[in-house]
């Protein structure tokens, strides 16, 4: 036991290991949270995110589903109405597009459709983003289609922290909520402040601060945004970097109190930019502050090609550190 | 399990009035659309009512309905009222669902009555949920999922009948056959258009009943819920039916014949049993025209109320697109 006078240490984990702790406390701290999923029981998670837990939990809370993503992304909507929690793990956003009807027409629609009288308590976790040379099958990052949804919360944890405690909130939140790992992610670690035992799904939240430009990102792009501010920090340019967090709503009053400080945003997004997420927070920026603005705003997402396996055709592919380097310095050099 | 069903008078008088409640509501409904009053798409049951009414009478108020666009009878033979229903057709906000859902996204939450889906197949994985939250919860309700024949090309159909046979799940999957899928026939689109032999590939009993025979449909349903509800497994009751009118309101009907529909129309599953029931000596002409005369009544009260219902304010658009909290 500690004693009074020692402060709890901060433990250092992987990302998978967060998002895992986190399933485990959801499902030991009520008995209507479930999860279930392809390979999530015995196989331990194609990610290995629930490895052990079925074993520790039974399986009936960690449930083994046959390749059927309409049919139990729709059965999570329906137990989700009769009363359940569940917790859908679909293996990656590629595959949720055979479940595209249900997320979109039912969990969606129903809550509204129906004059408010159901709601759909639904948490839908998927994996995201490119990094891994898995050709474009399996390199997608679509979190920007869902987050055009009315009805739906999109979430895109990047930090430990967030990656721990998302996931109580979004099951408590009475909305279908989808929450995007980015693959690049789970081996990453860092430390888990102790003191902190919670997280909101409403918020942006500035990682960095800096006045002279604002880099606005999330999930599987904060890092090479974090190793972008410092390099520009190297050239004396001091950046803020923005984590959207919640990708549906977005929070748009962090996002524009940052350019009214920095005049400048690049918008960084491993999406692509036709009809994306990147398109809609340029044209909210520009509705809302056309007039704080000192420079155009820039964009670095990924290359309008499906993503190739090649190692340097994928890297050439994605937003990479000096593309953002660049923009930001780019808006910058003029003022 | 018992297959006799105690035909006494009141309970084919009940059986009668059922189907004629969906029948006459829906002709007003026709009506109604011609003079504007319901708009959107509008898709009449006209033919069928014995698959809902001989099915939902077996139900408990406590199992669930996923139902499709075409759900009218499902909805009324659940016991949704009618005003609430009219209101909805024509958008009021005193309508089952404040006018959001309209003549295809009926719901009732006090009636388990889940939808109302427009998605051909898509209320399939949504029975196959609720059935496994009832489960996980420990009810001993079943739900009872309504889809046509046409679902039975999707790939919802097979992977709900394979979802709830391998978990156990106590779903009564009801096929409403009407042999057309929009205009596309049964035998044009499924390599095996006997649709009960889907059901072993799945390890699901099957059985295949005449639809337009509302007692035949009854005692169907009566030994398909009690085999769900005591084994926990799904089961598969396609019901053979066929819809007099139109798909929608759209429809040329290019697609069959008139000495078809003719053929069919003769096989009405109301004017059966009301023919039976008086040559039979069972029901008199006096009885039935006083059952119609207390429909047309409340045919009549529904479309008043939906006349007198309001238009949702503008400025209520956006409530319930997210919802603040679980409705209890």
């Amino acid at each position: 036991m500690n004693s009074a006078a020692t402060p709890p240490k901060p433990q250092r984990m992987t990302y998978r290991e967060a998002c895992k702790q986190a399933i485990r406390a959801a499902i030991l701290a009520d008995p209507r949270v479930f999860l279930m999923g392809e390979d999530v029981a015995r196989y331990g998670g194609s990610y290995a995110v629930t490895k052990g837990l079925a074993e520790e939990l039974g399986e009936e809370k960690i449930r083994d589903t046959p390749l059927s993503e309409a049919a139990y992304v729709g059965a999570g909507i329906g137990a989700a109405i009769a009363g359940m929690r569940p917790i859908v793990e679909i293996m990656t956003v590629n595959f949720s597009l055979l479940a595209l009807d249900q997320i979109v027409n039912n969990a969606a629609t129903i809550p509204h459709m129906s004059g408010g009288q159901l709601a759909v308590p639904l948490v839908i976790r998927m994996a995201t983003g490119a990094g891994r040379q898995l050709a474009a099958q399996h390199s997608h990052s679509l979190e920007g289609w869902y987050a055009h949804i009315p009805g739906l919360k999109v979430l895109a944890p990047a930090t430990i922290e967030d990656a721990r405690y998302m996931l109580q909130p979004a099951l408590e939140d009475p909305n279908p909520v989808l929450i995007f790992e980015h693959i690049m992610l789970y081996n990453r670690e860092d430390e888990l402040d102790p003191t902190i035992t919670g997280v909101d799904i409403v918020s942006a939240k500035i990682r960095r601060p800096g006045h002279d430009v604002t880099l606005l990102t999330y999930g599987g792009m904060l890092f090479k945004t974090l190793d972008a501010a410092e390099a520009l920090h190297q050239e004396g340019i001091e950046a803020e970097v923005i984590d959207l967090r919640v990708l549906r709503p977005l929070d748009m009053a962090t996002v524009l109190g940052s350019v009214a400080r920095t005049r400048r945003v690049v918008i960084v997004d491993e999406g692509w930019k036709s009809g994306s997420l990147s398109a809609e927070l340029t044209a909210r920026i520009v509705e809302g502050a056309f007039f704080e603005l000192d420079a155009p705003i820039r964009r670095v997402c990924s290359r309008e090609v499906p993503i190739p396996y090649a190692a340097h055709l994928e890297q050439a592919a994605l937003p990479q550190v000096p593309a953002i380097v660049a923009a930001a310095r780019e808006l910058v050099k003029g003022r | 399990m018992t297959e006799k069903l105690h035909l006494d008078h009141a309970h084919l008088r009940d059986l009668l009035t059922a189907m004629l409640r969906i029948r006459r509501f829906e002709e007003k409904c026709f009506e109604l659309y011609q003079s504007e009053k319901i708009r959107g798409y509008l898709h009449l049951y006209d033919g069928e009512e014995a698959v809902s009414v001989g099915v939902i009478r077996t139900l408990r108020p406590d199992d669930a309905i996923v139902a499709t666009y075409r759900e009218h009878g499902q909805a009324l033979a659940r016991g949704i009222g009618m005003n609430v229903l009219m209101a909805e057709l024509y958008g009021k906000q005193e309508g089952c669902c404040r006018g959001r859902g309209g003549s295809m996204h009926i719901f009732d939450r006090t009636k388990r009555f889940y939808g109302g889906n427009a998605i051909v197949g898509g209320g399939l994985p949504l029975a196959v949920g609720v059935a496994l939250g009832d489960k996980m919860q420990g009810r001993t309700s079943i739900t009872a999922c309504f889809f046509g024949e046409g679902a039975v090309d999707e790939g919802s159909f097979h992977e709900s009948m394979n979802l709830a046979s391998l978990w156990r799940l106590p779903v009564l999957f009801v096929c409403e056959n009407n042999l057309y899928s929009m205009g596309m026939a049964l035998e044009r689109a499924e390599a095996e258009p006997d649709i009960t032999r889907k059901a072993a590939g799945y390890r699901v009993t099957a059985e295949a009943v005449d639809g337009m025979d509302v007692v035949a449909v009854e005692v169907a349903a009566q030994r398909a819920v009690s085999a769900v509800r005591e084994t926990s497994r799904p089961y598969l009751l396609e019901c053979r039916t066929y819809r007099f009118r139109a798909h929608s309101m759209f429809d040329a009907q290019l697609y069959r014949t008139k000495q078809e529909i003719e053929t069919w129309r003769k096989r009405d599953p109301i004017d059966r049993l009301r023919s039976w029931l008086e040559q039979s000596g069972l029901m008199h002409a006096e009885e039935i025209n006083k059952i119609e005369a207390e429909i047309a009544a409340e045919i009549d009260a529904a479309v008043a109320f939906a006349e007198a219902g309001t238009w949702e304010p503008v400025e209520e658009l956006e409530r319930f697109v997210t919802m603040d909290r679980v409705p209890q």
